[in-house]
C-alpha cells in the first residue's frame, strides 16, 4: 500500500504525467481543494484570468500555438457555464482543451445546491467526451483518458466535473496504461493507407489537366511536419494549392504556387479554381459551408478526393469520389514517398498537362481580387492590415483576431509562412476570441511578437482579459481596426436588407487610450495614414501590453465576396460589382 | 427571383427518406443513453422509437435499437456520428425492409368494453402471438408482439371495441440465420 493521496493532489499529478506547463482558470468554491493544492505543484503555473470564457480561448490560443492540449481549471456551476463557449469553439476548431470543473459535493448534486449546475448534461454536445467523477478510485483514471480523448484522432475539447468531496477524499494514486482499450478502438489516430489508395490518387493527378489541392487546419493540427509534406508535395506535383481559414501558414502566404484563401471571403483565383478544377484534393479540411456555397453548385466537374481523420467528416456536406481517413501527416509522408519511388518524374512530365490551367489561374489573378481604393484622408483598413504585416513579417509573429471584417481582411492581407502562427475562431466564429487567445499565445511563446488583430466590438466583449495581461506582463498587441460598427453585420445590412443598420453601430464606446491607461497598458490611436507605420513600429518596440486604436474608414466593406445562394464563379469583387464587371481601374492594389 | 437575405446558402436537393433501424453497442455507463440521443436531437435526426437495456452483465453492454428515418447521406452521417462517441463499441444498419432482419414490437393494450366486442377484440389480435395477461368483468389486458405498422393497424381497429389505454415498446431487432453481426 502505497501513500494514501487526496483528489486533489491526484489532478495535479495527472497534469505533471501529461507534462503540463500552464492553466488558466478562475477559483471558486467548488474548486478550492484544486487550489489549495496549487501551491505543491512549482512546475504548473496558474494563470489567473477575469472570466472563464477567457480562460478557454487563452487555453485554445496555447493549444492552438504550441502544439500542446490547453488545460483550463473552472469552478461548479457559473465558471462551468461561462467555459461553454469556449469549449464549443474547441469543439468546432478541433483544439485539444482539458477542461476541469468543479462540483458541488456528490450528495448535494441534484439538490439544486448553491452554485449547482449540471456541467456534464450542459457540455455534453460540445465536447468529445465528457465525465462526472463519482467515486475517488476512479479519478487517476479518468484524468489521464481526458488527456488522451482531447488529443487523439480530431482533437477536441474535454471536461472533467469533480465534486468538492472527491476532491478531498483520499486513495491510492495508480495510472495504469489501458487506455487504447478503453476508448473502444478511438485512440489510434491511423487509418489504413494502402498503396492501392495511393496509386489511385497519384493516377487521378495523372489524369488530371486542371487539379488543385485544397488544404486546411488537419494539417496544422497534424503538426508542423505535415506543413513540411504538404510543401514537398506541391514542389513535386508543381499543383496549385488554396487554404481554408483555418490552414493558413500550412503553406506559406507568399509563395506563387498557393492561390490564397478561398471561400466566401477567398480570392477570386482560389474560388474560381475551385470551381472550374477537375481535381479536388481535399487534405484536413471538411467542406464548410463558408467554403462550399451553394452546394448544388459546388466545383460541379471535379473528381473530389478527401483525406480527413474523422470518418464522419467524409461525405457530410459534398459527395467525394475517393475518401481516405487518415492523420494527414502520415497521408502525405506516405503519398510523397511513393510518388518519389515510382514517380520521380511526375512533376517535369506532368508540366505541360497543367500548362494551360495555370494560364487560367494567371487570368484571374490579374484581377487583383484583394485590391482595394487607397485614400490620403482615412486608413483603408486593409491597408492598416498591409502595413501591420510589412511591419512585423521579419519577426516571427503570432497573430490572434476576434470575428468580422477585420478577421478576413487579416486573413486576406496578412500573410503567414509557418503553422500555428494564426489563432481563429471560425467555425463558432467567437467574437472576444483574440484577445484571451493572445494571452494563451503570449504564455507559450513568452519572447514571440502576439498581436491581435481586433475589431473595436468584439475586443470589448472580452476587454477584461487586459488586466490579466498586464498582471502577467505578457507585451500583447490589440490592434484594433476601429469602424465604430459591427462591421461583418453593417455589411450584410447595407447589401442585403437594405442599409437598414439596424443596432449595428455602437454609441458610446470607450476612449480606447484612456482604457489602456486604466489598465495600467499603454494606449496608441492612429486616424491617418501617413502617421500609421511610426506608431506601428512605436506598437511593436514597447516591451507592454498595448491596446492600439486605429481609426479606420467605417464604410469599407470586406471584398471580394461570394454572395449567398451563389456557386463559386460568381463572385463580388467590388461595390462597383453590384451593377456590372468590375473595372480595374481607379482600383489600386497597395 | 428575389435575392436571397441569408448569409447561409440554400437548401440543396434533398434524397428519398427511407427507414433504417440503428443497433448500437454502448458501455453501459452514466450518460450514454442521453450521449446517444442528444446526438440525435442535437443534429436533428428522427427518432420513431428506441428500446434500450443492458445485454451483457459481465461487461456491461448495452444495446440501443433506433427507428429512425432520413435520406441516405442523413442515415450514414447518423451512423458515422454514433461511432465517434466514446462508450461506443459498434454499430449496425438495417433497412425495415431487410428480409434478413427480424423486427419484433411489444404492445399491451387494455380494453374495457361488452363480452362481445372484447372477443372481437380478442380475436383481431390472435394472429400476433396474443397472451391474456388479466381479466375483469367488463375488461382484459392483452399482450401481442408485431411488426410497428401491424400495431398500428391494431390500435385503429381495436379503439372502436373499447381500447383504453396502449403500452408500447420500441421495436428490436436481429438478423436471421447463425450469423451475428461483427
Amino acid at each position: 500500500m502505497g501513500k494514501l493521496i487526496s483528489g486533489a493532489e491526484i489532478v495535479f499529478k495527472v497534469l505533471e504525467h501529461h507534462k503540463v506547463d500552464h492553466i488558466f482558470g478562475y477559483p471558486g468554491g467548488a474548486v478550492l481543494p484544486i487550489y489549495d493544492e496549487l501551491k505543491n505543484h512549482k512546475t504548473i503555473k496558474h494563470i489567473l484570468v477575469r472570466h472563464e470564457q477567457g480562460a478557454g480561448h487563452a487555453a485554445e490560443g496555447y493549444a492552438r500555438s504550441s502544439g500542446k492540449p490547453g488545460v483550463m481549471l473552472v469552478t461548479s456551476g457559473p465558471g462551468a457555464t461561462n467555459a461553454v463557449t469556449a469549449l464549443t469553439d474547441a469543439y468546432m476548431d478541433s483544439i485539444p482543451i482539458v477542461c476541469i470543473s468543479g462540483q458541488v459535493p456528490t450528495h448535494l448534486i441534484g439538490t439544486d445546491a448553491f452554485q449547482e449546475c449540471d456541467t456534464t448534461g450542459i457540455t455534453r454536445p460540445c465536447t468529445k467526451h465528457n465525465w462526472l467523477v463519482k467515486d475517488i478510485n476512479d479519478l487517476a483514471k479518468i484524468m489521464d483518458l481526458a488527456f488522451e480523448v482531447a488529443t487523439t484522432g480530431r482533437p477536441g475539447p474535454v471536461l472533467v466535473d469533480i465534486p468538492k468531496d472527491i476532491q478531498f477524499k483520499k486513495t491510492n494514486f495508480v495510472l495504469k496504461n489501458s487506455n487504447k482499450k478503453k476508448l473502444n478502438g478511438k485512440s489510434s489516430s491511423n487509418g489504413k493507407i494502402t498503396t492501392n489508395n495511393l496509386d489511385k490518387v497519384i493516377s487521378l493527378m495523372k489524369k488530371s489537366s486542371k487539379p488543385i489541392f485544397y488544404t486546411g487546419g488537419g494539417v496544422i493540427n497534424s503538426g508542423p511536419e505535415a506543413s513540411n509534406l504538404l510543401r514537398e508535395l506541391i514542389s513535386l506535383t508543381g499543383f496549385p494549392i488554396t487554404s481554408t481559414l483555418q490552414g493558413l501558414g500550412a503553406y506559406p502566404g507568399d509563395d506563387p504556387s498557393f492561390l490564397g484563401m478561398l471561400g466566401m471571403h477567398g480570392t477570386y483565383e482560389a474560388n474560381n479554381a475551385m470551381y472550374s478544377c477537375d481535381l479536388m484534393v481535399n487534405i484536413g479540411a471538411r467542406f464548410d459551408d463558408r467554403i462550399t456555397g451553394k452546394v448544388d453548385e459546388f466545383s460541379p466537374n471535379s473528381k473530389k478526393i478527401h483525406i480527413d481523420i474523422d470518418p464522419s467528416s467524409i461525405g457530410k456536406n459534398i459527395k467525394v469520389d475517393l475518401a481516405i481517413v487518415s492523420d494527414v501527416g502520415s497521408f502525405l509522408k506516405a503519398l510523397n514517398k511513393r510518388i518519389k519511388e515510382k514517380h520521380k518524374d511526375f512533376l517535369n512530365s506532368n508540366k505541360h498537362n497543367i500548362s494551360k490551367w495555370w494560364k487560367d489561374i494567371d487570368k484571374w489573378r490579374q484581377k487583383k481580387s484583394l485590391s482595394f481604393k487607397n485614400s490620403k484622408e482615412v486608413i483603408k483598413p486593409q491597408y492598416a492590415v498591409q502595413r501591420l504585416y510589412e511591419l512585423s513579417k521579419n519577426k516571427d509573429t503570432f497573430i490572434t483576431t476576434e470575428v468580422g471584417q477585420h478577421q478576413m481582411w487579416a486573413a486576406q492581407h496578412y500573410k503567414f509562412n509557418k503553422p500555428n502562427r494564426w489563432m481563429t475562431s471560425g467555425g463558432l466564429g467567437t467574437m472576444g476570441y483574440g484577445l484571451p487567445a493572445a494571452v494563451g499565445v503570449q504564455i507559450a511563446h513568452p519572447d514571440k511578437l502576439v498581436i491581435d488583430i481586433a475589431g473595436e466590438a468584439s475586443v470589448l466583449m472580452t476587454m477584461q482579459e487586459m488586466s490579466t495581461a498586464v498582471q502577467y506582463k505578457l507585451p500583447i498587441k490589440i490592434f484594433i481596426l476601429n469602424n465604430q460598427y459591427m462591421g461583418m453585420v453593417r455589411q450584410w445590412q447595407e447589401l442585403l436588407h437594405e442599409k437598414n443598420y439596424s443596432e449595428s453601430y455602437t454609441a458610446a464606446l470607450p476612449d480606447f487610450v484612456k482604457l489602456a491607461e486604466a489598465y495600467g497598458c499603454v494606449g496608441i490611436k492612429a486616424s491617418k495614414p501617413d502617421e500609421l507605420d511610426e506608431k506601428i513600429n512605436q506598437m511593436i518596440n514597447i516591451n507592454e501590453p498595448v491596446i492600439f486604436d486605429c481609426r479606420v474608414d467605417p464604410s469599407e466593406n470586406c471584398y471580394p465576396m461570394i454572395p449567398s445562394g451563389k456557386p463559386h464563379n460568381q463572385m463580388l469583387l467590388g461595390p462597383e460589382d453590384e451593377k456590372e464587371e468590375v473595372s480595374d481601374e481607379g482600383k489600386t492594389l497597395v | 427571383m428575389t435575392k436571397s437575405k441569408s448569409a447561409y446558402s440554400e437548401p440543396g436537393k434533398l434524397g428519398k427518406s427511407e427507414h433504417h433501424i440503428i443497433v448500437v453497442w454502448v458501455d453501459n455507463e452514466a450518460g450514454v443513453l442521453a450521449r446517444v440521443v442528444g446526438l440525435f436531437s442535437g443534429r436533428g435526426y428522427n427518432i420513431e422509437s428506441l428500446a434500450v437495456a443492458e445485454v451483457d452483465k459481465k461487461k456491461h453492454i448495452s444495446r440501443i435499437t433506433i427507428v429512425t428515418s432520413g435520406t441516405p447521406s442523413v442515415i450514414e452521417q447518423i451512423k458515422l456520428q454514433l461511432k465517434k462517441l466514446i462508450p461506443v463499441h459498434k454499430v449496425a444498419d438495417f433497412k425495415r425492409n431487410d428480409p434478413n432482419i427480424l423486427f419484433k414490437e411489444l404492445a399491451l393494450f387494455k380494453v374495457v368494453s361488452s363480452k362481445k366486442n372484447r372477443e372481437k377484440a380478442q380475436k383481431l389480435c390472435k394472429k400476433y402471438n396474443a397472451f391474456v395477461l388479466d381479466k375483469s368483468k367488463n375488461s382484459f389486458v392483452i399482450q401481442v408482439t408485431a411488426l410497428r405498422r401491424d400495431i398500428d393497424k391494431l390500435i385503429e381497429i381495436l379503439s372502436p371495441l373499447g381500447l383504453v389505454s396502449t403500452s408500447r415498446t420500441g421495436a428490436v431487432a436481429m438478423t436471421r440465420g447463425s450469423e451475428t453481426f461483427k
